[in-house]
């Protein structure tokens, strides 16, 4: 999907959900609290990770940037 | 973000402790949470041999790594629970990590060494299919290790896990539950102790620690977790967390230092009744252990859904 602004499309980050897997552009630039902010999602339930390494929260995020947010949380009170 | 250790750029924020790490020092942290955790309850004496409860995803990958680099003698135990893809591929990374390290992995299956699977459990006792797994991991591991002379049994249970049974605990004021919820549990006759070396970790700090040591694990949720209890007690304890970072940790940490010893005459009267189950000799409080019971109706449920088929296709 690409992002318009009016009829011109804007360069956009690649965003990797999980659980399900799928994949959004957000227009950037971008904090990693900001993005995590419009997607609705708690830091304390994910991790953000950017090209291969983690980022915190203050971390800025380019348009051409690949980012997969990783949900931590797990379900099982099992063993 | 700069690391309040090296002054480094920092790439994990830990709010509970309003601290932020690089890679190195993020490591550092978690091995001296686990061991601070492992000193102050007296987990793990030196010589032991541990058995970690094994399951392919963060937690118990990073508790067996952790012990490792820690310098314990610590091998694994992974159970095949027949659900579906998600057990294929979790038993795929547990014994990819074991090759990688060449450690010892043990493995049971379920459905090839019991006669049952977890989904079929709980069709057939109409049980959660949480409570069947939960139930299987208990005893199977306590068995495994007694039967191969193992001293402890560790599991990958972390801060975020014990406060969510915690809440679930207190909501419904389950003496005999909050009497064992602690991060070890002694041996006694027919156990083997339990420890939880990761209590002092949240789950996004283990993930942290997968992530930054190159540990694959697999990240997608358990098909039949979704939505259950659990995972929404996290969900109500994380946005408790995001307000005013450090509640989890005050939660369950303050209920060991004072509330815990107030319950502990509940679950010590529980163990005070238990004797041999007549089927496998595991100690029980009935005539036949919960795990025989629900493999008797699993398997018995087995036979009945195969005598169904058959009679419909006739």
């Amino acid at each position: 999907m690409t992002l318009h602004r009016g009829r011109y499309p804007v360069a956009a980050m690649k965003v990797l959900l999980r659980n399900p897997r799928r994949e959004v552009d957000v227009e950037g630039p971008t904090t990693v609290a900001a993005l995590l902010g419009r997607l609705e999602l708690n830091p304390e339930s994910v991790l953000v990770i950017c090209g291969d390494t983690l980022v915190t929260r203050d971390a800025r995020l380019a348009d051409d940037d690949v980012v997969e947010i990783r949900p931590v949380i797990s379900g099982g009170a099992g063993s | 973000m700069k690391c309040r250790r090296c002054r480094a750029p920092a790439v994990v924020d830990v709010r509970r402790h309003n601290a932020a790490f690089c890679r190195d020092c993020f490591l550092h942290h978690t091995r001296e949470q686990v061991k601070r955790a492992i000193a102050e309850h007296d987990m793990i004496r030196p010589g032991e041999r541990v058995l970690v409860a094994v399951s392919g995803g963060k937690d118990s990958l990073a508790a067996w790594d952790l012990l490792r680099e820690l310098g314990y003698d610590a091998d694994g135990l992974y159970l095949g629970l027949g659900i579906g893809d998600y057990s294929d591929e979790s038993g795929r990374y547990a014994r990819a990590f074991a090759a990688s390290r060449a450690l010892e992995l043990h493995e049971i299956d379920l459905a090839g060494d019991y006669g049952y699977d977890v989904p079929g459990a709980a069709y057939a006792t109409r049980r959660a299919p949480c409570g069947a797994c939960g139930l299987s991991k208990r005893h199977l591991f306590n068995q495994v290790a007694l039967d191969l002379g193992y001293d402890v049994v560790a599991t990958g249970h972390n801060l975020d896990d014990e406060a969510a049974v915690l809440l679930g605990n207190v909501l419904r004021w389950e003496e005999g539950y909050l009497g064992r919820q602690y991060p070890v549990l002694a041996a006694s006759d027919g156990f083997v102790r339990k420890v939880k070396p990761l209590v002092r970790l949240g789950e996004r700090e283990t993930a942290a620690y997968c992530v930054l040591t190159g540990i694959d694990y697999i990240v997608e949720e358990c098909p039949m977790a979704a939505g259950n209890r659990h995972l929404g007690y996290k969900e109500l304890l994380n946005a408790l967390e995001d307000r005013s970072p450090g509640s989890k940790a005050a939660f369950l940490f303050g209920f060991f230092e004072r509330a815990h010893p107030r319950f502990e005459d509940s679950a010590r009267e529980e163990r005070a009744e238990l004797r041999a189950c007549r089927s496998c000799g595991a100690p029980t409080t009935g005539e036949v252990c919960a795990f025989c019971s629900l493999r008797e109706r699993a398997t018995v449920g087995d036979e009945q859904m195969l005598a169904a088929v058959i009679r419909r296709k006739r």
